[in-house]
């Protein structure tokens, strides 16, 4: 039997092609709404999908203000909060911006997460040199240098690093409700982490105790060679963006040598997606007159980031077929150029076509988004007195 | 006309008054207590759910406190959640101003009001300690005397944000493809002692314009930052005489900033035992109280307030014949209390004396001495009772404060709320559809 695939879906305002907003069907104005992205989840649970990630960014504009573009500008972690008692299955990933927010608060809002969804919770950590994101904090300025990518990279694997140690500075028994005793709490089940780095120190323990899923699922995004690093070194899941097979298996040993060489005890390598940007229709023309629509919507061709596919159901089966054949990459995490028309199409045609080729689950088969991805609910650190290795 | 009483729905947190060793006593984590809790407060047509925020877990002598309840969720998390089960309760969160920055605070709240359809309130405090800034890229940075001068730029400064945003400034006109009505829409730019910021606020202009504000602090600073700028002040004054006094004194000061005194809400935290009589009331809010000070709880407090290691002293005996160690207290890290003992030596006398005239051992005595509950009594007598208090201008109503999760507020809204409802003070169904609404507050100009 041929191995499964893992499918998720990147869900970014009314789509990720930015004429998407005008699409029939989009619904902008209502994107500030729960109940568009109640009803975008909804889609997506039914059609069995790993999980779904939520963009974000400080920045209202890309570039120079303009009035063509949609947004919402919500707080993805208190939407995919809104979100969780919505939905039983799928898993809920939303983005923190590591360079511009505190480990302290985005440790305990994704293990509240996890608590909220019965252990469906993960996090995507962001990093932006955006001058103009900078400036909505005041607290930072950065220089056209590309030092400063690499050190946002080393910020955002302390993040990592602090954010799992926090997970794991409350043993999983530490709650003792000990009435004989008088002690709600065993004390010596709660460890300081006394991380200290080049840009925060964080003393612990956690405020909130250890998540249903022990550490929720901690994603990065693979744009630059030094976040195939932080990829390696300290996430679960990565979003890597090959343009061709080549580019992948050399992402895919990218992140296994910056895996080894941090010589790290967490899941054991990363987990790969590959990213791919999807306009779909019932045939290659139709596709291709849906791009052109969304283009002229937007006013100018879109590129996207990542790999696009422009086609069929069956198509993109092929697709997700030809990239998950290569060793290391696990699914795919697809960007519906317009939702809810792509995504529509994902969950109703391409889903069940993967289905009838036995490439993907019928049902969902654990309750956590851990369980759903193949990973194990890791062991405590500290309580394995391993508390040295990050 | 009759004033109506206002009723909000407190989440009992790390305190000693929260009682963990009842059977009853579920989980102070798990997502179903909070749903609970809250759909039992919207059964009871209560204004609003209250969660405080805990932002290092405390500690005594050194070690992490491990007698009452340790450990909470992150408030905007719980809230944005509870937002999914509940329809009309107002949903308020305690964030603090000093270990965030006001537009990513700014921006969780108008997403939890746009999510929770306006129903957002935020109570502002502004910090705890050094201590507490260990967990924080700022640290312990920020002097005491610059803490309400961050608090209250912090708050003009996400005013400042939210009003970057006109109320019209979404189109989303499919056909001329203008999303926004102008480029400009959220455009900031912000400068105080505290804060050099500019750019666009991302986050369009939320239901109720801005969240409710709410303001905690009871120093004469607390009082003016209130009546300056705060919707509603959650106060601890609910005793006949103190409540009258603080809701006098805090109405007054409206006038010097042209509010008027409906402007500014007053509700106090309020603890309450209701029984099928009040002489069972009585009998069982005296149980709670042992529940909720232990022998060991006894000491801890004494500590708290003598400043020095007490573990020797025997609860079940006298007070300390030694004085409180003055200065700086070294014992506890994390509570707020501590710093209400403003001259331990003086208050250590008080304490002595009560416990001569009365008898009490010191446990007895912390007992007598640590807020006993607000309102104790048959559903009657503590429908009447609170009804009373809003008459007679202690209050506006309560925050009522559970000492059993999750089931703590279901006798009250079973048995209390219809009598209110009776005595037409209370609401048999929503005003509108936003917290403002049902807190009788306008909604802010764009």
């Amino acid at each position: 039997m041929a191995e499964h695939v893992h499918v998720a879906v990147a869900l970014d305002g009314a789509g990720s092609h930015p004429g998407a907003w005008r699409a029939p069907g989009a619904q902008a104005h209502t994107l500030t709404t729960a109940a568009h992205w109640q009803e975008r989840l909804a889609e997506a649970e039914a059609g069995l999908l790993d999980f779904v990630t939520l963009a974000d960014s400080f920045a209202l504009h890309r570039g120079h203000p303009r009035t063509d573009r949609a947004t919402a500008g919500l707080d993805s972690v208190l939407l995919a909060s809104r979100l969780a008692p919505t939905t039983r299955s799928i898993g809920l990933i939303p983005t923190a911006t590591a360079t511009h927010t505190e480990p302290f608060h985005v440790s305990k809002a994704i293990a509240t997460l996890d608590y909220v969804s019965n252990g469906r919770a993960g996090v995507v950590l962001r990093t932006t040199a955006d001058p103009d994101e900078a400036a909505l904090f005041g607290r930072r300025r950065f220089p056209d240098d590309p030092a400063v990518l690499a050190d946002l990279a080393s910020e955002a694997l302390d993040f990592a690093t602090v954010i799992g140690l926090l997970w794991d500075s409350w043993e999983d028994d530490a709650e003792i409700r000990d009435v004989a005793t008088g002690r709600f709490v065993d004390r010596d089940k709660l460890h300081y982490i006394d991380f200290a780095g080049d840009h925060f120190s964080v003393r612990g323990p956690a405020i909130t105790p250890r998540p249903p899923q022990g550490r929720p699922v901690i994603a990065a995004t693979g744009a630059h060679p030094t976040d195939l690093r932080v990829i390696g070194r300290g996430a679960d899941l990565g979003f890597i963006n090959p343009r061709e097979v080549d580019d992948a298996v050399r992402a895919v040993d990218a992140v296994g040598t910056a895996h080894s060489d941090a010589g790290r005890g967490i899941a054991d390598p990363a987990l790969l997606f590959v990213d791919l940007f999807a306009v779909l229709a019932a045939s290659e023309s139709a596709a291709r007159a849906r791009r052109a629509q969304l283009d002229e919507w937007a006013g100018e061709p879109f590129t996207p980031d990542s790999a696009a596919f422009v086609g069929t159901p069956a198509g993109l089966a092929d697709e997700i077929e030809r990239w998950t054949a290569v060793d290391g990459v696990s699914g795919v995490r697809l960007h519906p150029a317009a939702v809810p028309e792509d995504l529509h199409v994902i969950t109703r045609e391409v889903v069940p076509e993967l289905q009838r080729r036995n490439r993907f689950h019928d049902s969902y088969t654990a309750p956590t988004l851990r369980g759903h991805l193949g990973l194990a609910r890791p062991s405590n650190r500290f309580a394995a007195g391993k508390a040295g290795v990050a | 006309m009759t004033k109506q009483v206002h009723l909000a729905a407190h989440f009992p947190g790390v305190n000693n008054t929260t009682v963990w060793s009842d059977p009853e006593s579920g989980s102070q984590i798990e997502f179903d207590s909070f749903v609970h809790l809250a759909q039992t407060a919207e059964r009871g047509k209560f204004d609003f759910f209250f969660l405080a925020e805990g932002l290092r877990l405390r500690e005594q002598n050194g070690l992490i406190y491990d007698l009452d309840v340790v450990g909470r969720p992150d408030t905007f998390t719980v809230l944005s959640a509870l937002a999914a089960v509940t329809t009309h309760l107002g949903l308020t969160g305690t964030i603090n101003s000093t270990f965030n920055e006001p537009v990513d605070v700014a921006r969780q709240f108008a997403t939890l009001d746009h999510l929770s359809g306006g129903r957002a309130a935020w109570n502002v405090v502004t910090s705890w300690d050094e201590f507490t800034g260990e967990n924080f890229r700022r640290g312990g940075y920020l002097p005491e005397d610059q803490r309400y001068a961050r608090a209250e730029e912090f708050l003009t400064a996400a005013a400042t944000l939210w009003d970057s945003w006109r109320d019209d400034d979404v189109l989303a006109d499919t056909a001329s493809g203008h999303f926004l009505a102008r480029p400009d829409a959220g455009e900031f730019e912000f400068t105080s002692t505290q804060f050099d910021i500019r750019g666009h606020f991302p986050t369009p202009r939320p239901p109720q314009g801005r969240p409710v504000i709410f303001q905690a602090g009871d120093s004469d600073e607390g009082r003016e930052f209130a009546a300056a700028t705060a919707d509603a002040i959650f106060s601890r004054h609910a005793t006949y005489d103190a409540g009258r006094a603080f809701y006098t004194d805090v109405k007054r000061r409206l006038a010097a900033y042209g509010r008027h005194p409906e402007q500014l809400l007053v509700l106090p935290a309020a603890t309450f035992v209701v029984g099928d009589t009040d002489a069972q009331a009585a009998e069982l809010a005296h149980e709670v109280r042992l529940q909720q000070v232990s022998g060991q709880t006894a000491i801890k407090f004494l500590e708290q307030l003598w400043n020095r290691d007490l573990s020797d002293h025997d609860p079940d005996g006298p007070l300390p014949q030694v004085d409180p160690v003055p200065g700086e207290n070294t014992v506890a890290k994390g509570r707020a209390s501590v710093r209400m003992h403003r001259d331990p030596v003086a208050v250590a006398r008080e304490w002595r004396d009560l416990a001569e005239a009365k008898n009490l051992t010191t446990r007895e005595l912390i007992i007598e001495v640590t807020g006993r509950q607000s309102f104790v009594g048959s559903p009657q007598t503590v429908a009447h009772t609170i009804n009373d208090f809003v008459q007679a201008d202690v209050a506006d109503g309560f925050i009522l404060v559970p000492h059993i999760v999750p089931g703590g507020l279901d006798r009250f809204v079973d048995e209390v709320v219809p009598i209110l409802q009776e005595l037409g003070v209370h609401r048999t169904d929503y005003e509108g559809t936003t917290l403002r609404d049902n807190l009788g507050l306008a909604r802010p100009a764009g």
